[in-house]
């Protein structure tokens, strides 16, 4: 199982500045170890975010974005105490969630 | 142009096709990503990906802002912000021209998100970092160059 995510959520008016990092290690696929076999292709595919239950942002990405996958999104109408909760799932159906509260601004 | 038309004729002619796609709302620019899709995310260049991915006639916008580093001293993470400014921004995509696989992915806006989005990515030789907008059923682009120094490929 994967580390967990570290998830920050901070309120600006009415509008959640989240921001999350994720442990995991974005294999490209075309890095060689050091004994020059190829690492296999290793990367988080879907990530979606809830504010309370309800789906707020989804992503679809490669494996280009670096590892240990930092992103950052706004979500609109959100209040203090309100609960983020993110998913990812990767390529070899890997899932993990984590929740947290907002914190006020 | 033309080319792009037959495509849809045909998949029309070809058992409603197209009003499958419609109904799974693939081709509602930014609507909940259906699947994960391949052969965008395959295409060894960013038209072939745009193709995949629906995109057609993206405009050249000024209403969205990409910061990222002129020149990124490691190519293994280089920090970018987006935001776009266009009325009823639904999903944002990025492309990296250079890349091996140029299609780095989609983040949709459209259920309560505001139209900023915040990633790092791996940028193997300096290229341009191309970001398409959908918002309202059309598309909008713009491109920042981005050189690196060390490539990101190699870990």
């Amino acid at each position: 199982m994967a580390d967990p995510m570290k998830i920050r959520a901070t309120l600006q008016g009415d509008v959640a500045d989240v921001r999350v990092l994720m442990a995991h290690p974005m294999e490209t696929g075309q890095r060689k170890d050091a004994s020059g076999n190829v690492v296999p292709l290793h990367f988080i595919q879907t990530i979606t975010a809830q504010l309370n239950g309800k789906t707020v942002f989804g992503a679809d990405v490669s494996q280009a974005v670096s590892r240990n996958p930092v992103f950052a999104f706004k979500v609109k109408g959100a209040k203090a105490g309100d609960k983020v909760s993110i998913t990812w799932t990767d390529n070899k159906g890997e899932k993990r969630t984590d929740e947290t509260a907002i914190g006020a601004g | 142009m033309d080319r792009s038309r037959r495509v849809v004729l045909k998949g029309a002619g070809a058992g409603g096709a197209l009003a499958a796609a419609l109904a799974a709302g693939l081709l509602k620019p930014g609507s909940a990503l259906a699947a994960w899709n391949k052969g965008a995310f395959e295409a060894k260049n960013t038209a072939d990906a745009m193709k995949a991915l629906g995109v057609t006639n993206a405009a050249e916008s000024k209403d969205i802002q990409i910061r990222a580093p002129e020149i990124a001293e490691n190519g293994a993470v280089v920090p970018i912000d987006i935001t776009s400014t266009i009325p009823g921004t639904t999903s944002i995509s990025v492309f990296i021209d250079k890349n091996p696989f140029p299609y780095t992915g989609t983040f949709d806006v459209s259920q309560g998100a505001l139209p900023f989005v915040h990633l790092r990515v791996k940028i193997g030789e300096s290229s341009p970092v191309r970001v398409v907008v959908a918002a309202g059923g059309k598309y909008f682009t713009t491109a920042k160059e981005v050189k690196v120094t060390i490539g990101g490929c190699g870990g």
